[in-house]
């Protein structure tokens, strides 16, 4: 429509031209697809969710337009504290991820060739081949009271009796980190591959320390991957349902668990809604924040990335 | 030669004609309640076909809440969910009684269902399967486990678990001496109990081991010895026994928690016909008793109990004894708007360190 109308105006206006016509009407038919991806399944579901977070619930079946259901949020300590806590073990998870993700994407861009360098990225990419759902099982045989460590720690005689080191915030750090480390090792890969090692060398050649070259050419090089891998790293743990859940038993609270239960288990779409698109606001704000403090661009990292 | 071309013809003719009148029935029910035996019984004999969705109570409602009624054309939620949910969102059709066999159903049972699900002088449902919740115990561990506060006893740190759910609400209300049922209706009141459970369970936080919230997870922690005494549902504690003799149902003092699954129509539900099929098929005795057999637990249907293989008769007779049976609480139609109530409690449950 757009496209057709603004051809409209371009041919009465310089009187033909069909060379950028035609290839205006192939851009907007390359755009196609992804236009009518972003319209029915993303806008559209928000215009609609933001509609029903506007509904106050008044009576059965009786609603008006209010923001109530925002209030409840900021009223309810619960939901902020929850809402906090997901933020900043999120912000952690990133941090570990980095920390961990960091040497592994150094070791296999600049101290690996050919085959070593595919095999380690093979070994990366090789858990993710399985679902998150089977993963995160993986992990409760693992760390459960009956379940391997807690065995192989008393065969070993270091502990006397069954550990429990499942339902606790360590468990969903562990699984946050797991899950995601993938999304960081690739950005980083990708960028520090483009670092020209001879920059390395000069730096050694000047007589600067190791330090001081991973803090004045690695890290100022990298910090478009290090950004744009955080970013993937931090939404998807403050996004993410099932490795709290699951690992963090009764101590799991976790945003995401407490709009799928306004949905499901309470019936209460409204509260739901409002939780889900505070969820989007304020993670857009800490994203937004780190770019800020970190002085990139969304469109540098994700650009170069 | 000819005779066998005779009858494929006859037959292809038969199965067109049957066809003709066949509709797909999509079945939204529990694990176990439509087992395959018996769908293959039910499409030989009328010809419709069936799809099963397995579900739980919330999300039935959640799904035909998202679809206003639609994409499904027989639900089987709990009998006092259907009022309120039903007054609310408006996901069911009313049942033409006429179209169902009622002399197949238990009389006293499918009255009280009848009255449970009536709005606005409509009947919503009829009876399918009943059963319990109580407590599932590992006696050799955890004998003295005998009611649902026992659950917060020291002796069991970390070792206990329970749903955090609505039925955990009422069953420590009633264990805890009060009586939730006769506060449905008012709101303060009930907002008392609730928060005078709300205390007990936060102060009884530290000794759950986690909440469950699947069958097959609970069965895992009983099973490894993780846990020794949980909130559950009859068949649960039946099915471990299977496994592990110390393992047990046991109906608690304050009564164990009755429910019944029955059958609803969806609002929007377009293979009436074959629903109605379905609930006079499913009612009769021998197919009663092969639901059971899957389901594990009894049906609505009158002399459906005949048939029941003597072990699961024993299970039940061990673990309720008559009063424990006269002591059931059944569930009434739960008011809408009550669960929003309940969802904030369970809400600073679960934030309670």
């Amino acid at each position: 429509m757009v496209g057709n109308l603004s051809k409209r105006g371009y041919i009465a206006a310089h009187g033909g031209g069909m060379v950028s016509d035609k290839s205006k009407l192939t851009f907007w038919l390359l755009m196609a697809p992804l236009l009518i991806w972003l319209v029915t399944l993303i806008v559209l579901p928000h215009v609609g969710m933001f509609l029903v977070s506007m509904r106050e619930k008044i009576g059965v079946r009786e609603y008006q337009t209010s923001f109530a259901n925002y209030e409840v949020f900021f009223n309810e300590p619960l939901y902020w504290n929850t809402f906090a806590r997901t933020a900043y073990m999120s912000i952690t998870a990133t941090a570990l991820t980095l920390g961990i993700g960091f040497p592994i994407a150094y070791y296999i861009a600049k101290l690996t060739r050919g085959r070593t360098k595919t095999t380690l990225f093979l070994m990366c990419l090789i858990p993710f081949w399985v679902s998150e759902l089977v993963r995160t099982f993986g992990w409760m045989i693992l760390l459960r009271e009956t379940g391997v460590f807690s065995n192989v720690l008393q065969y070993l005689g270091l502990v006397s009796g069954p550990v429990e080191m499942l339902y606790n915030d360590a468990a969903i750090m562990t699984g946050l980190v797991y899950t995601s480390m993938l999304f960081m090792v690739v950005p980083l890969v990708t960028t520090l591959d483009s670092l020209d090692d001879s920059l390395i060398e000069a730096g050694y050649d000047l007589g600067a320390s190791s330090f001081a070259i991973l803090r004045e050419i690695i890290i100022p090089h990298a910090m478009p991957g290090i950004v744009s891998g955080c970013i993937v790293v931090f939404m998807l743990s403050l996004g993410n349902y099932l490795t709290p859940i699951l690992l963090g038993g009764k101590d799991s609270l976790w945003f995401t668990g407490l709009i799928y239960s306004q949905f499901i288990t309470r019936f209460n779409w409204e509260l739901g809604s409002a939780f889900g698109f505070l969820l989007l606001g304020l993670s857009s704000l800490i994203v937004f924040v780190g770019l800020k403090l970190s002085r990139q661009s969304l469109t540098k990292t994700m650009g170069q990335a | 030669m000819k005779s066998t071309l005779i009858l494929s013809t006859a037959a292809a003719m038969m199965l067109s004609s049957a066809a003709v009148h066949a509709e797909t029935l999509r079945l939204l029910t529990w694990g176990g309640y439509a087992p395959d035996e018996v769908i293959a019984k039910f499409e030989e004999k009328t010809g419709h076909k069936v799809e099963v969705t397995k579900s739980n109570n919330e999300e039935m409602i959640a799904k035909l809440r998202a679809t206003n009624g639609g994409g499904f054309d027989l639900a089987q939620p709990s009998q006092d969910r259907i009022a309120g949910p039903q007054a609310e969102f408006g996901i069911y059709k009313p049942l033409d009684m006429s179209k169902i066999d009622t002399s197949l159903f238990i009389p006293s049972m499918l009255e009280a269902t009848k009255g449970n699900t009536t709005v606005d002088g409509e009947v919503y449902a009829v009876p399918h399967i009943w059963g319990t919740s109580g407590l599932v115990v590992n006696t050799a561990a955890a004998g003295d486990v005998k009611d649902y506060v026992d659950l917060c006893n020291p002796a069991y740190a970390g070792k206990v678990s329970y749903r955090l759910k609505r039925p955990t609400l009422i069953g420590f209300a009633f264990s805890m001496g009060m009586d939730p049922f006769a506060a449905y209706a008012d709101e303060a009141a009930y907002k008392d109990i609730l928060d005078k459970v709300e205390a007990k369970l936060a102060e009884c936080k530290p000794n759950v081991k986690t909440y469950w919230d699947g069958g097959d997870e609970l069965k895992n922690l009983m099973r490894s010895g993780e846990v020794v005494a949980s909130m559950a549902w009859d068949t649960g504690g039946w099915q471990l026994n299977d496994d592990n003799k110390d393992i047990t149902f046991v109906a608690p003092t304050s009564g164990a928690l009755g429910w019944i699954d029955t059958f609803a129509l969806p609002a929007r539900g377009r293979a009436d016909e074959a629903a109605y099929a379905w609930i006079n098929f499913v009612m009769q005795p021998e197919i009663a008793a092969m639901i059971t057999k899957s389901a594990g637990n009894f049906t609505a249907s009158q002399g459906g109990d005949a048939d029941v293989d003597e072990a699961l008769k024993a299970k039940y007779n061990a673990s309720f004894p008559q009063e424990a049976i006269d002591n059931i609480k059944w569930y009434p139609s739960v008011p809408a708007g009550l669960e929003a109530l309940e969802g904030a409690a369970l809400d600073r449950i679960n934030a309670a360190k």
